[in-house]
């Protein structure tokens, strides 16, 4: 898979590396912890959807590393499995174990609605080959917003067990689902290049709203609007994450520079 | 991208109509859209280099490495150029409007509802307009409009399941994006 187009001599390409990264490690990892649900998802139908979710993610994330390692002259799946767990940069939001189907619904929701605000300025990326792919990747994207909106909806009108985990779900990860906004280190000068057409902050805000107004309307408890996105957003790794990372390396690591 | 007038541009188009698509073989790469366009390029060393560009049904789609792979196999055999190259492309996004009116006829004939043409209305809905993306699929088997959608997600990345009220088979219909 190459993406072909080669960049202009003007792009910063630390920058867009960096970039680049931030939005496949947080495809890769959210693709595979949902991945955990298959076989054991609440029924059969969702079963299906979650893993198909995950694939999707993990597809995308795949031509991102893609695109990543055309930039920079290095290999995809060395990207993707062949680091430690403190080089990944995923938001913290992807840091947590997928816990009950509550909390799964909580984050997945959370991440997808922020990924949407995302994708939707990055689309406006002068980076014309993330701003095709992004084009591509939002028609998918639409139907896990469908799925998750509607599973956002059910678990709240569901009685007192499934609204309250629910609730203290959203609450317990909206701190850290701030940190899918945290700025690129080298943000000014994706803003000034037309990269990232808009500051990580105004679309945080953004996003932040529309989710407090949906979350309003089904009658949950308000979400904290003066939260902002943490430091460490993408530094942060926890033991979590670390016996996740063991698992989906374990394949690349039992055969080094093995190619299938 | 298609030169006009290349006499070869007929075959190719012809050879490249009977490789199917790896998991839905009923329908044909051609008739399943994903051939944005080829061209006969001059070679830096000499010769002529036949170069495909292929749109991805879907960005995770694991059976766009056979697709590849087929593609490149069949037009080889054609031995037309020097070279075939086949490469993945997001110059545009694939949507299942490119399914041709064939397609959509093999389709049914095959089991599956065809998509329902999108219109896009991404601009002024929340988070992307998700709510485009649903419509009634007919059954394949009665024609029945009288159906429900079971799931968006199926067996593969592609498929939504459908279940029809009237003559009560379960279905499947390729997604609209």
């Amino acid at each position: 898979m190459t993406m072909g187009t080669r960049p202009p001599d003007t792009l910063p390409r630390e920058a867009v590396a960096e970039l680049l990264l931030d939005l496949a490690d947080d495809e890769f990892v959210i693709g595979f912890w949902d991945s955990e649900w298959t076989g054991i998802a609440p029924m059969l139908e969702e079963d299906v959807a979650t893993s198909s979710i995950s694939q999707d993610e993990i597809g995308h994330a795949r031509a991102l590393y893609e695109m990543l390692a055309s930039l920079t002259g290095d290999d995809a799946d060395r990207i993707a499995f062949g680091r430690e767990p403190e080089d990944y940069r995923h938001a913290a939001l992807l840091n947590h174990p997928r816990t009950d189907w509550a909390f799964t619904v909580a984050r997945r929701y959370l991440y997808e609605t922020a990924d949407a605000v995302r994708l939707e300025a990055l689309a406006r990326s002068s980076y014309e080959p993330l701003a095709r792919l992004v084009a591509k990747m939002r028609r998918e994207e639409r139907y896990h917003l469908m799925h998750l909106d509607a599973w956002l909806t059910r678990l709240a009108e569901g009685g007192a067990d499934a609204r309250g985990r629910l609730a203290a779900a959203l609450e317990h990860l909206w701190a850290d689902a701030q940190a899918v906004f945290t700025p690129p280190g080298h943000e000014a000068a994706l803003l000034e290049a037309g990269v990232l057409p808009e500051p990580m902050a105004a679309l945080r805000r953004r996003w932040a709203g529309e989710v407090g107004e949906r979350v309003q309307s089904l009658g949950l408890p308000p979400l904290d609007p003066t939260v902002g996105a943490p430091t460490d957003g993408r530094t942060r790794r926890t033991d979590g994450f670390r016996w996740l990372h063991g698992e989906f390396t374990m394949v690349a690591r039992s055969d080094p520079g093995a190619t299938w | 991208m298609v030169a006009a007038g290349d006499p070869r541009d007929a075959v190719v188009w012809a050879a490249l109509d009977e490789v199917p698509d790896p998991e839905i073989p009923t329908i044909s790469v051609v008739e399943l859209g994903v051939i944005r366009g080829f061209a006969f390029e001059p070679m830096v060393a000499g010769g002529e280099r036949l170069a495909v560009e292929l749109l991805p049904t879907f960005v995770g789609c694991p059976a766009i490495d056979v697709m590849l792979q087929t593609v490149g196999e069949r037009l080889r055999a054609l031995d037309v150029a020097d070279e075939v190259s086949v490469e993945l492309s997001f110059a545009e996004p694939w949507t299942s409007d490119r399914i041709s009116a064939e397609g959509r006829e093999k389709l049914r004939a095959g089991g599956f509802a065809p998509p329902h043409l999108v219109e896009i209305a991404t601009a002024s809905a929340p988070f992307g307009g998700e709510l485009a993306m649903l419509d009634v699929a007919s059954c394949p088997y009665c024609g029945s409009r009288n159906t429900t959608l079971d799931n968006p997600f199926g067996p593969t990345l592609c498929r939504a399941i459908y279940h029809c009220e009237d003559c009560h088979q379960p279905f499947e219909q390729f997604k609209a994006v």
